[in-house]
């Protein structure tokens, strides 16, 4: 895979990252002097776990009455992110980093699957459970993978639970998840705009603006979407640190959570989770702008068919055969 | 001018609440047991607020359970309002003009319901200003959802605001204007089929569902609403004429069954057309009425359900089409009862849980709901009961005095 604007890439995070810094310095003492004083108001003196209660409960205030990530400025997202970065050191102890890189220039993704490749070995699904801090309770994936008789071609004629040793004799694997419509019947549906599609066409949530009522999901004929009808539960140790304000970040409960293309990372010119996992190659990830890019060698050179064309969404997501 | 010189809105306000506490003993009762199975509501949804609607029985799959089943039939009963509003104001039969605002109670009583289930099937309520406009995004005109919350919350103001004019008017002993309120009454009339018919858009606008998909949805909606709606109303003025000393005409109640028949009659002509279309020759699309129907690998939970309630319709439809009791209300408020739980059923968890089995990737499960599920339901109904009849037992006393 390969992207556009490596330099751009190169300087851009140096920059932000300092600026960042500077910026989040001001405002962690600015809050740090804010909470103490508030503590002080309250209860007359200042002791730590008091001061660190009322300081949680003012992020949690000011996160209550945010605005949708997609009205925020880049300064107004910083500040959010530095919140959500000392709740989850407040509440959950973790030292998290969360991005909100913006999508690069003249990128569009897509993602290509080898049907003939495939085996079924769900490498895919422990990677992708893993980077994006998914709910191992009930055992949430964003990927399924389908066992498949030959002569079928969709996936809901397959076997999604098949639990044996692969690759099976005369069957062969498909997997689905989130396909990033061009024309997608979910962001169509949302009452609140709460989920919506990037510029470089990746299909986001703003899990804080989601109110939860599931009409998108409803909406989606892909299964593509997930929801958290709890609260998510990942052993501290494996939760993915790396995350993006849109991205793996942790999901509160009641909200709607999707594939995003692994944002954390492709926005940083990385693969998905799920590209970089599979061991016999079948996934094929990149910028369907750059005509060098693999993706648009795929696209050109093999026979490709998309799931459900006839509903006119446009799935960024292409099946083929070797 | 002014009959109750001493009256004001003030005093309008404390008697509405002064008649409504007043009552006999089994009035106490009953009140004290709509106010137990609110409170037996609020504790089970104490549990859905702390873990989640992980407590309810949906899932990825069934992501749309009891809650919003109950919330689409409801919407049908509060549409059926409409049902009284014609024939009184555009065929000005003086019968009915007496009992339009017990419809317009209901209506509002079942509004409340339709938004309390939309409010506790939420995963985050208490996000629920997201979609003020101005403060939140109301994504208008795109979502179908947005343009139902606009409909509902429009509906209960004019459902609402319009008798509550006229209540306060009788009760100062002075006749309302009609000039003033008449052009709500015919935007209401308009409104209320665009409620039902906006509801069914929520469905029918889906692609990925094709049991919902179809456009008989919006039509099959009004025409279920009409039949379930009135033999409400028809019950409620039945309670209402043997309980109080408001006597409700006998032709009301013979109008009412001629539009409850009507409206059953084309309900179950479409129910027949939909049958026909998905099992004539089926298609994969056809797949969820299979399973509704006749079940599928395995899961048939709700095989005996819809079964039940196609045939407790059609015999409550000929019950009521053929009036073997030559009008004995003792034969057609059963019916009226049968044909409504028949509906309620067919058009809540029937329509609403297989139009999401199978997934779209093809996967069955089965739904059941919890008792969360069915407390927090049961919450929400006794309160609608109590709106019902506060609205009503206040309408009354005033319109009584008013006539007198």
């Amino acid at each position: 895979m390969s992207l556009p604007d490596n330099e751009k890439e190169k300087t851009d995070p140096t920059d932000a990252l300092s600026e960042k810094s500077s910026r989040r310095a001001f405002l962690k003492g600015l809050s740090i002097g804010a909470a103490a004083a508030s503590a002080a108001l309250v209860v007359g003196c200042v002791p730590g776990a008091d001061a660190a209660a009322s300081g949680e409960l003012r992020l949690r205030w000011q996160e209550f009455f945010k605005k949708n990530y997609r009205l925020m400025t880049q300064e107004e997202k910083d500040q959010t992110v530095e919140r959500l970065e000392r709740l989850a050191a407040l509440r959950d102890g973790i030292d998290v980093q969360i991005g909100s890189e913006p999508p690069l220039p003249k990128v569009l993704y897509g993602y290509a699957f080898n049907i003939t490749r495939c085996e079924g070995f769900m490498e895919c699904v422990t990677a992708c459970i893993k980077e994006n801090n998914l709910d191992r309770k009930t055992n949430t994936q964003y990927i399924r993978i389908f066992e498949m008789e030959p002569g079928q071609l969709d996936p809901s004629t397959g076997d999604g639970k098949y639990f044996h040793e692969v690759p099976v004799e005369n069957k062969f694997y498909m997997g689905t998840q989130c396909f990033h419509c061009e024309n997608a019947p979910c962001t169509k549906a949302c009452p609140t705009k709460a989920t919506w599609k990037e510029p470089d066409g990746i299909v986001v949530v703003d899990y804080d603006w989601c109110i939860g009522c599931r009409y998108c999901q409803a909406a989606c004929p892909y299964f593509g979407r997930r929801f958290n009808w709890g609260k998510a539960e990942i052993p501290k140790e494996e939760i993915t640190t790396k995350q993006h304000y849109l991205g793996n970040r942790l999901r509160p409960m009641g909200k709607m959570e999707k594939c995003t293309f692994c944002i954390q990372r492709t926005r940083k010119g990385r693969l998905p989770a799920c590209v970089e996992a599979c061991p016999t190659g079948s996934r094929v990830f990149g910028n369907l702008l750059d005509p060098d890019s693999e993706i648009r060698y795929v696209l050109k050179h093999k026979k490709v068919f998309r799931m459900k064309e006839e509903l006119g969404t446009e799935p960024k997501f292409w099946y083929f055969i070797d | 001018m002014n009959a109750y010189p001493h009256n004001n809105l003030k005093t309008f306000v404390i008697d509405v609440i002064r008649w409504n506490l007043r009552g006999g003993i089994g009035f106490q009762l009953f009140r004290l047991l709509l106010l137990g199975c609110m409170g037996m509501g609020i504790y089970a949804y104490s549990f859905q607020a702390r873990f989640g609607l992980s407590v309810t029985g949906m899932n990825d799959i069934v992501s749309w359970g009891f809650y919003i089943s109950n919330f689409t039939f409801l919407v049908g009963v509060a549409a059926a309002a409409v049902m009284l509003i014609l024939p009184a104001y555009v065929f000005h039969d003086p019968n009915f003009h007496r009992v339009v605002i017990i419809g317009e109670g209901v209506a509002v009583g079942a509004l409340v319901m339709c938004l309390s289930f939309i409010v506790v099937d939420l995963g985050g309520p208490l996000q629920a200003w997201h979609l003020i406009p101005g403060i939140g995004i109301f994504n208008f005109p795109s979502s179908i959802l947005a343009w139902d919350v606009l409909v509902l919350n429009g509906y209960l103001l004019l459902n609402g605001l319009v008798p509550a004019y006229i209540l306060y008017s009788h009760y100062m002993g002075r006749k309302a204007n009609e000039r003033l309120y008449r052009p709500f009454v015919f935007l209401s009339i308009f409104w209320a089929f665009s409620i039902h018919m906006v509801t069914a858009f929520l469905y029918q606008g889906l692609p990925a569902r094709p049991f919902w998909n179809n456009p008989l949805l919006g039509p099959r909606f009004l025409a279920s609403a009409f039949a379930a709606g009135p033999a409400l109303i028809a019950l409620i003025l039945a309670v209402i004429h043997n309980f109080t000393s408001y006597k409700i005409d006998r032709s009301v109640f013979n109008k009412l069954r001629l539009i409850i028949v009507i409206s059953a009659i084309i309900n179950l002509l479409m129910l027949f057309s939909e049958i026909f279309k998905e099992f004539y020759f089926p298609t994969h699309h056809s797949s969820a009425a299979v399973y509704l129907f006749f079940g599928m690998a395995g899961h048939n939970s709700l095989v005996p359900w819809i079964w039940t309630s196609v045939c407790v319709n059609l015999a409550a439809t000929l019950v009521l089409a053929f009036n073997p009791g030559k009008n004995n209300p003792k034969v057609l408020l059963p019916a009226c009862v049968f044909l409504f739980v028949a509906i309620w059923m067919e058009k809540g968890i029937g329509l609403i849980v297989p139009g999401l089995i199978p997934s779209p990737l093809g996967e069955i499960v089965d739904y059941l709901p919890t008792w969360v599920e069915l407390s927090v339901t049961l919450g929400i109904l006794a309160l609608g009961i109590t709106v019902v009849s506060w609205l009503i037992r206040a309408a009354l006393i005033i319109e009584e005095k008013y006539e007198q």
